[in-house]
């Protein structure tokens, strides 16, 4: 019974990985039609981020607390730059997009490892989040990672900042009504090219916490953000372009998928078995699990 | 788009195939090079790519050996000239490099090699041209090359030890979890082998593939199974995910030790001691062995490349391949491969880690198998050892649990 309940916990925190990594992607991605293939770097430059300030400053909790702000301001500036440097000369042409950015995903690998060396690096976890609590003790006691709830705490909060922001502000009112209808916001006096700007900007700063939340489970390297831009695009693709709502049910589902396999079979066969389940979804629902309804005719 | 990609395959594919076959048409052992007062070797290690980390560090230890013995004289009166080459982690690059470094800089002998892909994609090119290679890093057995010679640990000389360690220590429910690829498959199959005959009972078996980093499952695995330990052949980074996993999820070295046979103190020092303190490794070699000869190498390593640097088990076999080629030499008083190998039998150097003889019949080494435990100071000390050297036995025909594997 508890092994059920730890491989539930588990499938759980996969998913708000899966969650944290895909979140910021599916603003650029889903709300504006840009196949940022740098955005793993930008998880990247957000894990860098903390090492960084572990290494200035002393002291692992104070460090990683530091770390989520300053990396969100990191990649979401990487990102505001890219914007305005290349992308914004391609809004109406995704498939360059692609192109552009997986060359600058490769430069940025360069560059971290020109700035940083090849080796991976580590960063020391706070000890608060190195160890685990006791849900139901006894002699087969469940446990929970204490790193595990703190990364699932930071994707809710993640997902209701950039909810509330897309629902509740002026930015998030603008940000919806491009992405529905460009030329409509344009003529409305909405000018596009900020608000295109502020939205990468803010889905490149989620890459950016992303990173410093998988310094906790993994290694720092050049090429660890190639590792998981491919899971953050399904979940995307899944979860159906532009919804948050299918972005957050599909990561959760896909994680406790995994890790329900996983438990069954191997780590390599629940990977293919995951993709054979996602390739059949997407022939089910070729547009995913939530699409958006607009007057747009395109 | 997808017929150009076809046709530079094609062209690069021919393109290679003359490269070989310009390279094997002559049959004859490949000439060294000995007419001045050099002689040259060759260093064939990835100083590129994901293996860098660990075989730049070899390949400074093999240099440290060579100015050593330029310093003391060289060799039959003739200083030795390394020639470096990348392998940048990728196998074809290797025994290109390979078939470069004996037909065009003409070295006397090849040090390098790291993974065990890159060593079978050398093999052949060794083999063709009758040159020698001298691999420092313990592998998985069952090969033997008539022109390699293996400087780390065999089977035998690690993996077998760590099991009797832990069957000693009365831990007999134990559970396999390891990367996907050659290495591991083929050590857990000599593990399940060698557990069936001793009363060992296999709990569970889980690969992870190369580089991934998402354990919390493997770690849940390993927890409900109630293991008395676990033998750990995972390999690179994908440690640092599984130990901190394991450590999350309230696993201890108290509890569950895990045994590693890929972590030494480079990689110790990059997982970070305070996720590893207490568990255990195999190797034959630790900075911490004592005896003059390992105080001096880890002097001069440390005063070469800095007293950060740690010393470790295949920048050790290294050091002392040059050694035991060098000996090798003076005993045939040439540097004709055949001539070598011939004298190779016997020939023994005071290594860092002890006394090491050459098998002649199977161009190993015998060595000492050293148990050691992680230090909260990254430092690995050893808690067993096997007293003296053993006996290389590659294809495990010494043991009657392993008539079965090949």
């Amino acid at each position: 019974m508890t092994v059920i309940l730890g491989q539930m916990f588990t499938g759980v925190s996969i998913g708000a990985v899966l969650l944290l990594i895909a979140l910021g992607l599916s603003l650029t991605f889903g709300q504006m039609n840009v196949i940022n293939m740098a955005h793993g770097e930008f998880i990247m430059a957000g894990a860098y981020t903390t090492y960084v300030l572990q290494k200035s400053i002393a002291g692992a909790g104070i460090s990683l607390i530091v770390a989520l702000p300053v990396a969100f301001l990191v990649s979401g500036a990487l990102g505001a730059l890219l914007e305005w440097l290349l992308i914004r000369r391609l809004y109406l042409r995704p498939l360059d997009t692609l192109l552009v950015t997986w060359g600058v995903s490769l430069m940025l690998q360069q560059l971290a490892r020109d700035i940083f060396g090849a080796p991976n690096v580590q960063t020391r976890a706070p000890d608060l989040l190195t160890g685990n609590i006791t849900v139901i003790g006894g002699d087969d006691p469940l446990t929970f990672a204490n790193s595990r709830l703190f990364i699932l705490g930071l994707a809710i909060a993640a997902v209701v900042a950039l909810s509330l922001t897309l629902r509740l502000t002026p930015l998030g009112r603008r940000i919806r009504a491009v992405v529905q209808n460009r030329d409509l916001a344009e003529v409305s006096g909405i000018s596009t090219g900020p608000v295109d700007r502020t939205a990468f900007f803010i889905g490149s700063g989620l890459a950016g916490v992303a990173g410093v939340a998988l310094t906790l489970v993994g290694p720092i390297g050049p090429t660890m953000g190639t590792n998981v831009i491919i899971d953050a695009f399904l979940v995307i693709v899944v979860g159906g372009i532009g919804q948050l709502k299918g972005s957050v049910i599909v990561a959760f589902v896909l994680g406790v998928l995994q890790s329900v396999l996983e438990y069954s079979t191997t780590v390599s066969v629940a990977k293919v078995l995951v993709l054979v389940a996602i390739v059949a979804f997407l022939q089910w629902r070729p547009q995913g699990l939530y699409t958006l309804r607009t007057r747009s005719l395109v | 788009m997808a017929g150009a990609a076809a046709l530079a395959a094609v062209v690069a594919l021919s393109a290679c195939g003359a490269k070989t076959d310009a390279g094997g048409t002559s049959d004859k052992a490949a000439q060294a090079d000995v007419s001045g007062d050099t002689v040259k070797v060759g260093l064939l290690n990835s100083l590129s790519g994901t293996m860098a980390i660990s075989e730049v560090t070899v390949r400074d230890s093999l240099k440290l050996a060579i100015e050593e013995i330029n310093a003391s004289g060289g060799v039959l009166g003739k200083k030795i000239k390394p020639i470096s080459e990348d392998g940048a982690s990728d196998w074809p690059t290797f025994a290109e490099k390979a078939q470069k470094l004996i037909k065009e800089d003409r070295v006397a002998a090849t040090f390098g090699c790291w993974t065990s892909a890159s060593r079978k994609a050398v093999k052949p090119v060794f083999e063709k041209n009758k040159s020698l290679l001298f691999y420092p890093v313990q592998y998985e057995g069952l090969e033997e090359s008539p022109y390699i010679f293996y400087t780390g640990a065999t089977t035998n000389q690690q993996i077998v030890p760590a099991l009797d360690y832990l069957k000693s220590q009365g831990r007999k429910k134990i559970y396999l979890v390891g990367s996907d690829y050659v290495f591991p498959r083929t050590a857990n199959k000599e593990i399940k082998a060698y557990a069936k005959a001793n009363g060992m009972t296999v709990l569970g078996e889980d690969y992870a593939p190369l580089g991934s980093t998402e354990f919390s499952t493997i770690a849940n695995k390993v927890k409900a199974s109630k293991a008395d330990a676990v033998f750990n052949t995972l390999n690179g980074d994908s440690n640092v995910a599984f130990f901190k996993e394991y450590k999350s999820a309230g696993l201890t070295a108290k509890t569950m030790p895990v045994v590693s046979v890929s972590i030494a103190e480079e990689e110790v020092k990059s997982i970070g001691s305070q996720y590893l303190a207490g568990q255990l490794t195999a190797w034959n070699y630790y900075q911490t062995t004592p005896g003059a000869a390992n105080t001096k190498f880890v002097k001069a390593y440390k005063a070469k490349y800095g007293q950060d640097k740690p010393t470790s088990d295949p920048m050790e076999a290294a050091y002392t391949s040059v050694y035991l080629w060098k000996a090798m030499v003076e005993k045939a008083k040439s540097f004709d491969p055949e001539k070598v190998k011939a004298a190779s039998d016997g020939i023994t150097f005071d290594a860092p880690e002890g006394k090491v003889t050459v098998d002649g019949a199977s161009q190993h080494i015998y060595k000492t198998a050293r148990i050691g435990k992680i230090g909260s100071d990254g430092l690995i000390k050893q808690v067993w050892d096997s007293g003296k050297p053993i006996k290389p036995d590659p294809y495990l025909k010494g043991y009657d649990w392993a008539s079965g594997l090949s």
